[in-house]
């Protein structure tokens, strides 16, 4: 598994981790409501995403490989011109849907887009931090908590996993069809009454030490005017370029493919 | 002399009905290092939870420093029973070794640069202050140990109760813990089945079976008696005699 946090001491990896989360959502809202036909805006989304990777010295094959993650929306998008309704086009000798076409590079922008700044948060942000930052932006505290425990446990239970499976391994078993899944099915279950009654235990361990059914809020420091204002630089660039997207589409209209033809898929 | 633990006629029978205790009777005085001993199922584990008020008497009582195990005193007695639990993994369930040593005193409502010193001389008595922003899933077996005994350290505990402490550690974790646990001004009452480590750590022991304390003595005593160990399921190591003082 790849690692995602790229730790780093930039001005994008010091900005609080509330102000990044923020940052991201109103670039990808920016990103998601700028015009198809803009292709100059698209550009522009991905010159300023390219700048906060620079700010962060995070290279970009870093940032590209991690994008496999996005590949069932590429094949969907790939998919779309294809299986989609007439007017059709041809290219390279293809008959092709031109709403599919358009609705494919729709998506592909705009997930490419927030894809990759998603990936920017997680190399700048400790996963630790991301928590910290969802805790101060209100978000459910049960949530969060849950959140906290799996980040802190993965290794465990994944450790556990792998014993298992070796010791499984070890008297001369190993999973090669269909009917090995219930030995398979059955560990499941073993691992997963371990995970309930290490939580269990864990529990326990709180209560011994205080806990009342609320975490005690520690070390998350406020963020100030300024971080704020600096976090705004990137969904407000971005929201400029999407209002100028709106501007030139609404106001000139791209030939053969306007606004009107938006509507019409 | 003040008593730091009282357990007066304990008795518990878990929900399923199957009796654990049996009237448990036992004293720690204050600033003593005390070893329970017994064999597996001989009720160690529920005794201990009866400390700090986890699982709640059928009959008789526990009191702590004076002050009685009841509802109302929960939030008190849990900050003077220290709990080293056995497995560290579930003590240290924090992402950070600060957050989790600061835990403990947070819900005691220690904010700020108190909740900083508390924190950092807890980690200091363990000698684990060099980790203090690691976090515990990359510490070693022995490291964790160590560090979960400065979650309970830090809320300043009237006695430390420690759940079989030796278990899966190596020899010289091991050491280090009983030098740390000897270094500490704290009293301790020792859960375990290791003979040596009692005897080296505590001048005096006790030894559940069935569910009721059978023996109270001095360690190096009751290891002697070869009869009253085979007697409880308890055995020195191969090779091991208790030395002569």
């Amino acid at each position: 598994m790849r690692r995602l946090h790229r730790p780093g001491d930039t001005p994008v990896h010091r900005l609080p981790p509330q102000c990044k989360l923020l940052a991201v959502l109103g670039f990808a809202l920016a990103v998601v409501s700028t015009p198809r036909e803009a292709f100059w805006a698209f550009a522009g989304h991905a010159v300023l995403l390219g700048l906060v990777a620079a700010a962060a010295r995070v290279p970009p094959p870093f940032v590209v490989r991690r994008m496999a993650v996005e590949t069932p929306f590429v094949l969907f998008a790939v998919l779309l011109p294809v299986v989609g309704r007439g007017p059709y086009t041809e290219l390279w000798g293809v008959e092709l849907s031109v709403e599919g076409l358009w609705a494919g590079w729709n998506i592909l922008a705009k997930a490419s887009l927030g894809v990759a700044a998603s990936i920017l948060l997680a190399a700048t942000t400790e996963p630790r931090a991301l928590l910290l930052g969802a805790r101060r932006l209100r978000l459910p505290a049960l949530l969060v908590q849950i959140a906290t425990f799996m980040l802190r446990y993965a290794d465990v239970v994944l450790g556990e996993m792998r014993r298992m499976r070796i010791a499984r391994e070890s008297r001369g078993f190993a999973a090669r069809d269909v009917r090995h899944l219930p030995v398979v099915a059955k560990s499941a279950g073993a691992l997963f009454i371990r995970s309930y009654e290490r939580g269990e235990r864990v529990h326990l361990a709180m209560l011994s030490r205080g806990y009342d059914g609320v975490m005690p809020a520690l070390y998350d420091p406020p963020a100030s005017a300024r971080q704020w204002a600096v976090a705004a630089a990137l969904p407000g660039a971005a929201c400029a370029v999407a209002l100028a997207a709106w501007i030139e589409v609404s106001g000139i209209g791209v030939p053969g493919m306007g606004v009107s033809g938006m509507g019409a898929g | 002399m003040t008593e730091s633990l009282a357990v007066r006629g304990l008795a518990y029978a878990y929900p399923d009905g199957t009796q654990a205790l049996f009237g448990v009777d036992l004293t720690v005085a204050r600033g003593e290092r005390v070893a329970l001993l017994g064999p597996n199922g001989a009720g160690k584990t529920t005794l201990v939870l009866h400390l700090n008020g986890i699982l709640t008497p059928g009959l008789g009582g526990v009191s702590v420093g004076g002050l009685p195990v009841t509802k109302a005193n929960l939030k008190e007695i849990r900050r003077r029973v220290g709990l080293v639990f056995q497995d560290p993994d579930d003590q240290l369930f924090m992402p950070t070794v600060r957050e989790d040593v600061a835990f403990g005193p947070a819900n005691l409502g220690l904010r700020g640069e108190e909740l900083e010193r508390r924190v950092t001389w807890a980690l200091d008595r363990v000698g684990m202050l060099g980790e203090i922003d690691r976090a515990p899933h990359h510490l070693s077996f022995g490291q964790r140990r160590r560090v979960a005994v400065a979650t309970v350290l830090a809320m300043e505990p009237e006695i430390l109760v420690l759940d079989e402490p030796s278990s899966n550690l190596d020899p010289a974790a091991r050491r280090e813990l009983a030098e740390i646990l000897r270094s500490l001004d704290v009293t301790v009452l020792m859960v375990t089945h290791d003979l040596p480590y009692a005897l080296e750590l505590c001048e005096r022991s006790l030894i559940l079976s069935g569910g009721v304390i059978v023996a109270d003595g001095p360690t190096r005593e009751l290891l002697a008696d070869s009869a009253l160990l085979a007697a409880h399921r308890l055995e020195l190591p191969y090779g091991f005699a208790v030395p002569a003082s």
